[in-house]
């Protein structure tokens, strides 16, 4: 079989398009100017943000003053969190409520937080990585005030009933916030329809450059300024505008939500192509909601196996994907998702996300399936769990989500 | 993850993968809650470690420290195969990443294990020689 190079880790970042890097080129050298300098080349750097920020708005269903230039998703979330945080506390209100499996730039933001005296409810997730609205209505109390809940998992790719929990966050008179950072492009996203106080993106997930996001914020909010200095975006976040960034964001922005349907039309049969031919692999499950999840995302556990091995054979067989989140793979922990939808240690140990854009096709799907069982069984060959598994009769119990005993 | 050539080597071709039947010791080192397990199987003929082999569920450094430990003790005598650090083990390597480090320890503590089950086999106390080896922690 020839070696295939397949890039599987679009949840982690993607490559800058070639209508993004173009419409970015002139900025770098010919435009330069600085946006707020007065002679003409300033001036036309303006107009092309004001026009870049109208781009990104229009996206979302927003106004343009409703949409802030960050760095990227990070930072957004911590700006919406902490703002939120520090504008409500002196109205008594310290209580927020998130999930269990955000992004650590939500959790870890949180955990500050409650170390500065706010209290923090972390909503379980279901054995499918869903949120229930039902569950954040009822964490909802007189002094919350904040929701933040994402839109997408980054891991397992469940998309969350944000239109169900933004109305009920309305209903209460609670700010909600969305960390959409895997969700731009792959969903249809409207944030008036679907009551969204606030909400970050970040740019490089969707073929813009790293290094470059938004925050959403709904008019007639106002967070405390990030960064403290010239009058850049109101004031809010000094500093010189990345001039080249921002329009690269706005490019790609209306390229990724331009077709959506299509998109989610093509990927979904590849991504249950891969889904079931994956599953036929004994011992393995799938993690997350088959249904409610990005057609691009497909995350499974494969008994005996640990990820990461899992994921340096894929590599030698050109294949790019990834075991829990980027950002996980430091750590030795295994990832709170998973640990998040209820799998043991062992369980979790063993996962593998492949996350794919556009330009996945069939014959990549193919390849990924001819190789993965050879690779499952070479590591299980070597692996003194898979041994003691076999030897002992250790098999999944009902949900899959732990290894038990034969009769237990 | 910033692994060396060596370390990949040993991952992708690694050395003595397998079982010895009737080993004359045999190790198991970690637990798979931490995502780590080897297993070490030693044939010992005369003071001498004549064959070894492994297995190993863990992250390429994990098969990579038990696969080069294999090669660094095989055709040596048992007070080589006791003053093999991991730190012999990860020089032998190119290095390890420092959160891997760790794998490296196992590799040391999974052969110090296997002569431990030596030694009892013997019907000899193990822990003047070979030291104390931390047991396996229970899931």
């Amino acid at each position: 079989m020839e070696k295939r190079i397949i890039y599987a880790d679009h949840a982690a970042t993607t490559a800058v398009s070639d209508a993004v890097l173009q419409a970015m080129m002139p900025y770098f050298q010919t435009n330069f100017g600085n946006p707020s300098s007065i002679y003409s080349k300033g001036r036309e750097n303006e107009r092309a943000i004001i026009d870049a920020r109208a781009r990104v708005a229009r996206c979302l269903g927003a106004d343009p003053k409703e949409i802030f230039f960050t760095a990227g998703g990070s930072e957004s979330d911590n700006w919406a969190i902490k703002g939120v945080a520090d504008k409500l506390a002196a109205k008594g209100k310290k209580h927020i409520i998130t999930s269990a499996f955000e992004h650590h730039a939500v959790l870890h933001t949180c955990e500050f937080l409650e170390k500065h005296g706010f209290e923090v409810t972390y909503l379980p997730v279901s054995a499918d990585g869903l949120i229930d609205p039902q569950q954040v209505a009822d964490a909802i109390r007189e002094d919350t005030a904040l929701v933040s809940i994402m839109y997408a998992n980054n891991e397992i790719g469940t998309i969350q009933p944000i239109a169900e929990i933004g109305a009920v966050c309305k209903a209460k008179g609670v700010l909600f916030h969305t960390d959409a950072v895997q969700a731009v492009g792959n969903v249809e996203i409207d944030v008036k329809a679907q009551n969204i106080d606030l909400l970050s993106l970040s740019g490089h997930k969707f073929h813009a450059p790293k290094g470059v996001g938004a925050l959403y914020i709904r008019r007639g909010i106002t967070l405390p300024n990030l960064i403290h200095g010239g009058g850049q975006e109101s004031g809010k976040r000094a500093g010189t505008e990345n001039v080249t960034g921002i329009i690269g964001l706005a490019q790609a922005i209306e390229d990724a939500t331009a077709n959506i349907p299509a998109k989610i039309a093509k990927l979904t049969p590849l991504r249950d192509k891969l889904i079931d031919g994956i599953l036929k692999i004994a011992d393995t499950r799938l993690n997350g909601s088959r249904t409610q999840r990005l057609a691009g995302n497909v995350n499974i556990s494969f008994v005996g196996i640990e990820g990461e091995s899992l994921l340096l054979m894929l590599d030698h067989y050109g294949i790019m994907a990834s075991s829990g989140s980027a950002c996980t793979s430091g750590s030795l922990d295994p990832s709170h998702v998973l640990l998040s939808i209820g799998l043991s240690h062992e369980v979790a140990h063993g996962s593998l996300r492949l996350s794919f854009g556009e330009e996945f096709t069939e014959e990549d799907a193919d390849y990924i399936l001819a190789v993965l069982p050879g690779i499952a069984e070479r590591l299980r060959s070597m692996s003194p769990m898979w041994e003691t598994i076999q030897k002992e009769g250790i098999h999944f119990n009902a949900d899959k989500t732990k290894l038990i005993k034969e009769g237990e | 993850m910033n692994y060396s050539e060596k370390v990949m080597d040993h991952f992708i071709n690694p050395r003595n993968v397998g079982e010895i039947k009737n080993a004359d010791g045999i190790g198991e080192v970690g637990n798979a809650k931490c995502g780590d397990i080897m297993k070490m199987y030693l044939r010992i003929e005369d003071e001498t470690i004549t064959d070894c082999k492994f297995k190993t569920f863990g992250c390429g450094a994990a098969v990579a420290t038990s696969s080069m430990a294999t090669e660094m003790i095989k055709g040596r005598s048992i007070d080589d195969a006791l003053k093999l650090t991991n730190s012999a083990v990860m020089e032998a390597l190119d290095g390890l990443p420092p959160v891997k480090v760790h794998c490296s320890v196992l590799a040391e503590q999974a052969v110090k294990a296997a002569l431990t089950d030596y030694y009892q086999k013997q019907g000899i106390d193990p822990e003047p020689i070979v030291g104390k080896v931390p047991e396996m922690e229970e899931e």
